[in-house]
């Protein structure tokens, strides 16, 4: 081996070294560098030309600076200049310069490239590594651009070194993992795949990798690499440990390659060849077998690389998921695991143990270790691992077992670490809703979560026990009685009061019989704790005491003294100062059957998406909450929760900013939804008879509208009628022999109007012609016979404890039941977009045409995009805010073929329709299209930033957009990808 | 595939870095700061892995040098611990018994062994005898050019 530092020792470098270990404190160090930082400027700015050492010499000290967390401006050039030295090390220094401090100024790449172009075409293959490393290292995509083209040619070039081989393989890997549009798929794709036969271990190694990649983008193109991976794989495995000399590590033969192997044969599913099928189980097998033999040496890296393979096993075969045999081998290897002296073992089985809890075969097995996994949970010394002992539980829990694993995490909470309680806190709620039984159970749960570990319960929790026992009447008294104890607490949570002061508002009627509760006391109790509450706590309880009202006569005088105090009617805060004002002239002007009415009890909550999974999900990313969302593993459990169960055909999703009981806007309660009538009697009481806008369906239209349910499904052409008003807002929107659809549209802002007219083609009358507009979520249709009004009251939301999730409000007007032969007849549609949607509203046209009726559903031309604001910003604005829209879930990319000519002025009228601004002077490369815009609703406003870059010569376009809420990124992709 | 190896001393200084993703340098600087402070909190029997942003971190002490990578969540983390056993073991044949002021003087040279080892944050070769006969190749032609 060559002792350090003998050719090529840097003796300036190793002084300068010494130099700054040796600098007693911080500003020695800077003072020391900044008089290093001079000396090599006047260097590089000297007359005297440098000789290449001294260039080596001082880029490297550059370096050095650079690595201590020092900013280095200069010295590119030199080291751009080094690249063409015939020196190796100069060449090299030069290229590790370039590797670490990537410039992306674009006259520097330029040299950069033509030395790596020099390098490449130069056939010494050390050189070649050098450039392909180079490449690898800064990969961006001006270096894609220039040599995307020549590395597939080098890698399966009969006459490359292996070692090139291996480099340009992984270059490649690292280009087309950056910009999968500059590499060229061809012939040289089927002869990568041969390369898992290669005789070569390393360039296999390399190679593998490579595949993997490309195979989970077109896993059809590279089919024929499974039954190649299995027989490599079986090669190995069945090897004796010292079969593949220097590629065995400490007795395990290549358990890199092996690994790899196995990850990409988790790109498909089972082998459909028998034979090929059975050499794997084969396989896999024999690895779980090699676990139960004697280990072949004692160190750790023994053991550790052999179980890298073991792991990897099991992970395909959790992928499989379709032999139960070694499904159950894998749990009671894992068993094992949990038990083992090794930490990081136990730590990865119970991780492992996580996925296989989820398959319908293991799931049973894997329960039988509940005993473990809790004692883990309570013994474990290290954070991490006991994050997965509880992860384990979670994924583990089911009907059988729930008691045991909520209580035992209702313990662990109570000391545990203060990063993982709000998972856990979320984790118990799911569970305890999910296996509920009984839901009294559910309640004492979650009011315990509550008193554990108040802080970490957040409005999702609370909102759903409230959801919850609304919704389910056999609850109701139970959930009384026991808040109404936990209230009574010294000191207890402000959730706790929240909750307590909803539950009691609404049925605190239920245990007033019991004279230790009666209302006195319980307003009293409750009016305890006011004073030392938030704001929007202090709102929930005035809006509980007027409940207290109607609810409780007797306790009218004193509520209205406390609603009368100054510091209600005279508080600061606007929010308290209305209500109490509001209520206190409710409570005396309002007889108490308009009372009644108005403080009704709340209706059911429409059933949807437990917010608290949601919320789990984001927290841990998709596939958190798979555990629970899986059907398949317990499909009984679908009964015992009725309709609370998450369900995807039906329920919407709520948005993860979404107020789910509207407590943060805080409105005081008025008229239910449900009870139209009551709508305008609150409006007697506060704006006396003069105005009253008919707020409800009548009676009779009601009857008469169909409901969704009678709505047909959209006519296929729906879809494709609808991308034709992606970027236009006029047009016709249907057409066949009997009926025209013209649409006109102006949108501002979230609102919007919208004029249909329907032609009739025919020479005869249409009869009983009905338009009807629903929405398949949960759009809120107003018919209205008289005047347009706005959706709701201009004073209030409608509904008590504030508004549903509802996204789009769309008022219609009637039209005459009668169309005569060749007339037109107008509609007009106001629409008011209350939060993001993603699927449009329908409009199902139904007549009678010479006595046949006819029925048609289209989907109406009202996307999100309507409702873009387009925004104009500098560059520099564009930069940070699409930077701050990094997470990978923010963004939404799609990469798709040309379906038009490439055109630049129609590409920018479709952009514009489609309503962004378009920035000019932001994007480098002038041919792309970056465009940035708000889309308005009443409940949010989500930023968009959009880039476009079309490829002329692949006919390609990349379309990636960035906003704040997901499900919109993804939307609007979709939607404008269509337009080109 | 690894997003960045770190190998920094107990007293929190930062002795190699090497990036597989383009990162900017301000956000490389709070990474390395964060993780820094996350792994040196840890005890010495504490597992190696752990979870970090959206990453696992896999970790391990070799005398006075913490070895740090940080890998995808799909990534295996026992074979992700034998890489680095695997380069520290490339450092020691290189320098023989190779300590930290190895390394500190000699941070190019364990810049070159890396990308022997590693190349875009995937294994290019496991292989002791060919990364090795490859720098050595490379310490070989330069003499030769020198003498030329």
């Amino acid at each position: 081996m060559p002792a350090v530092s003998k050719g090529d020792g840097m003796r300036g470098l190793a002084v300068f070294i010494s130099d700054i270990r040796n600098c007693k404190s911080k500003e020695a160090e800077i003072k020391r560098i900044n008089k290093e930082l001079a000396n090599i400027r006047s260097k590089f700015k000297g007359d005297k030309a440098l000789d290449g050492y001294s260039k080596k010499k001082y880029v490297c000290k550059l370096l050095f600076i650079f690595l201590l967390g020092h900013d280095i401006d200069f010295g590119h050039m030199e080291a751009v200049n080094l690249l063409s030295s015939n020196k190796y090390t100069e060449k090299q220094i030069g290229y590790l310069f370039i590797s670490v401090l990537v410039n992306s100024n674009s006259e520097l790449i330029r040299l950069i490239n033509n030395a790596i172009k020099n390098d490449l075409a130069s056939r010494n293959p050390t050189f070649m590594c050098l450039a392909l490393h180079c490449i690898a290292n800064v990969g961006s995509r001006e270096m894609g651009e220039a040599f995307a083209a020549d590395i597939p040619r080098i890698l399966v070039a009969g006459d490359s070194m292996d070692s090139v081989k291996q480099s340009a393989a992984l270059c490649l890997l690292r280009l087309y993992k950056a910009s999968p549009d500059l590499v060229p798929m061809g012939e040289w794709t089927a002869r990568v795949v041969h390369l898992l036969n290669d005789q070569h271990m390393g360039v296999v190694t390399a190679a593998v990798s490579l595949i993997t990649c490309l195979c989970k983008k077109n896993p059809d193109d590279f089919k024929t690499c499974v039954s190649l991976a299995v027989s490599r794989l079986s090669r190995i495995v069945s090897s004796a440990s010292t079969d593949l000399q220097d590629y065995t590590y400490y007795f395990v033969p290549a358990p890199w390659l092996s690994v790899k192997l196995l990850r990409l044969l988790q790109c498909y599913p089972p082998p459909e060849d028998a034979a090929v099928k059975g050499r794997l189980v084969e396989c896999l097998e024999t690895v779980l077998n090699k676990a139960q033999e004697p280990p072949k040496s004692k160190k750790v890296q023994h053991s550790n690389a052999k179980n890298a393979i073991l792991f990897e096993t099991i992970s395909l075969i959790i992928h499989y998921d379709s032999e139960p045999n070694l499904l159950v081998r894998a749990c009671n290897q894992l068993g094992q695991f949990l038990q083992h002296r090794e930490t990081n073992l136990r730590y990865l089985a119970l991780e492992s143990m996580c996925t296989l809890a989820s398959s319908e075969f293991s799931h049973e097995a894997v329960k039988t270790h509940i005993d473990t996994v809790i004692n883990a949970l309570k013994t474990e010394r290290d954070v991490s691992v006991r994050q997965r002992a509880a992860d384990l539980l979670y994924a583990m829990c089911d009907r059988s077992n729930a008691k045991q694993i909520v209580s035992e995490m209702l313990r662990y909470l109570e000391t545990a670490d203060y990063a993982i309680r709000e998972e856990i806190v979320l984790k118990v709620a799911i569970l305890a809703e999910k296996y509920a039984v009984d839901y009294s159970w559910y309640v004492d749960t979650i009011l315990n979560l509550i008193r554990i570990a108040g802080d970490y319960v957040s409005e999702e929790v609370w909102y759903r026990v409230l959801q919850i026992v609304t919704n389910r009447d056999d609850v109701q008294g139970y959930a009384a009685k026991t808040v109404f104890e936990a209230l009574q607490a010294p000191a207890c949570h402000e959730n706790m009061v929240k909750v307590g002061g909803y539950i009691l508002g609404e049925f605190g009627n239920l245990i007033a019989g019991d004279p230790r509760s009666s209302p006195p006391v319980q307003f009293s109790l409750l009016h305890s704790k006011f004073h030392l509450c938030s704001v929007a706590t202090r709102a929930l309880l005035l809006s509980t005491y007027i409940k207290f009202i109607n609810l409780f006569p007797e306790t009218k005088a004193t509520i209205q003294g406390v609603l009368r105090a100054g510091s209600q009617l005279r508080n600061a805060d606007v929010e308290l100062q209305q209500r109490a004002v509001e209520y206190l002239t409710l409570s005396s002007v309002a007889s108490t059957d308009v009372l009644a009415t108005v403080l009704e009890e709340m209706p059911p909550f429409p059933e949807r998406e437990s917010s608290i999974l949601a919320k789990l999900k984001r927290k841990k990313g998709p596939g958190a909450g798979s555990a629970l969302d899986d059907g398949r593993r317990d499909p009984s459990s679908n009964d015992i929760n009725g309709g609370m169960e998450p369900t995807p055909s039906t329920v919407s999703t709520p948005s993860p900013s979404a107020d789910l009981l509207g407590l943060r806007a805080a409105p005081p309660p008025a008229a239910p939804p449900a009870s139209a009538g009551a709508g305008n009697l609150l409006v007697d009481v506060f704006d006396g008879p003069a105005a009253q806008p008919s707020l409800g369906p009548t009676p009779e239209e009601a009857f008469l509208s169909p409901g969704p349910e009678d709505i047909g499904p959209p006519i296929p052409e729906a879809d494709e009628l609808l991308n034709k008003f992606v970027c236009k807002n006029n047009g016709v929107l249907f057409e066949n022999q009997l009926l025209q659809i013209g649409v006109k549209s102006e949108f501002r802002q979230n609102l919007g109007r919208m004029y249909l007219f329907y032609g009739n083609k025919t020479s005869v009358q249409f009869q009983n012609f009905s338009p009807t507009v629903v929405h398949p979520g949960d759009l809120q249709t107003h018919i209205l016979s008289g005047p347009a009004q706005p959706p709701a009251s201009p004073r209030r939301p409608s509904s008590p404890w504030g508004s549903r999730l509802t996204q789009l409000a769309v008022q219609t007007k009637r039209v005459a039941a009668q169309v005569d032969g060749g007339a037109q007849v107008q509609q007009v549609l106001n629409i008011e977009c209350l939060r993001d949607f993603l699927t449009p509203p329908l409009l199902s046209v139904r007549f009678r045409y010479g006595g046949a009726p006819q029925a048609l559903t289209l989907k109406l031309p009202v996307t999100i995009n309507k409702f873009f604001q387009p925004t104009e910003m500098a560059a520099q604005d564009f930069f940070q805010r699409w930077k701050q829209l990094s997470l990978p879930q923010q963004e939404a990319q799609k990469i798709f073929k040309a379906n038009h000519p490439m055109d630049a002025e129609v590409t920018k009228a479709k952009l514009l329709g489609f309503g962004s601004a378009l920035l000019d002077n932001v994007d480098p490369n002038p041919e792309n299209f970056v465009g940035a815009g708000i889309i308005q609703t009443k409940a949010l406003q989500v930023g968009c930033l959009l880039r476009l870059e079309p490829n002329a010569q692949a006919q390609m376009y990349r379309l990636t957009l960035r906003t704040s809420k997901e499900p919109v990124s993804r939307h609007l992709c979709e939607l404008l990808a269509q337009q080109f | 595939m690894m997003r960045f190896m770190l190998l920094f001393s107990r007293q929190g200084k930062l002795r190699l870095q090497k990036w597989y993703l383009a990162t900017s340098d301000k956000e490389r600087k709070k990474m390395v700061r964060e993780l820094m402070q996350v792994v040196l909190a840890r005890k010495p029997k504490m597992c190696s892995f752990l979870e970090w942003r959206d990453l696992k971190v896999v970790y391990k002490r070799y005398a006075s040098l913490y070895f740090c990578c940080a890998i995808e969540g799909q990534d295996n983390e026992l074979i992700t611990l034998e890489l680095i056993h695997r380069y520290v073991e490339l450092l020691d044949k290189y320098f023989g018994s190779v300590c930290e002021l190895d390394i500190i003087f000699n941070f190019e040279k364990a810049y070159f062994i890396l990308d022997e080892f590693l190349m875009g944050g995937d294994v290019q070769d496991t292989s002791k005898k060919s990364v090795l006969k490859a720098i050595e190749q490379a310490d070989l032609l330069q003499e030769e050019m020198g003498l030329a």
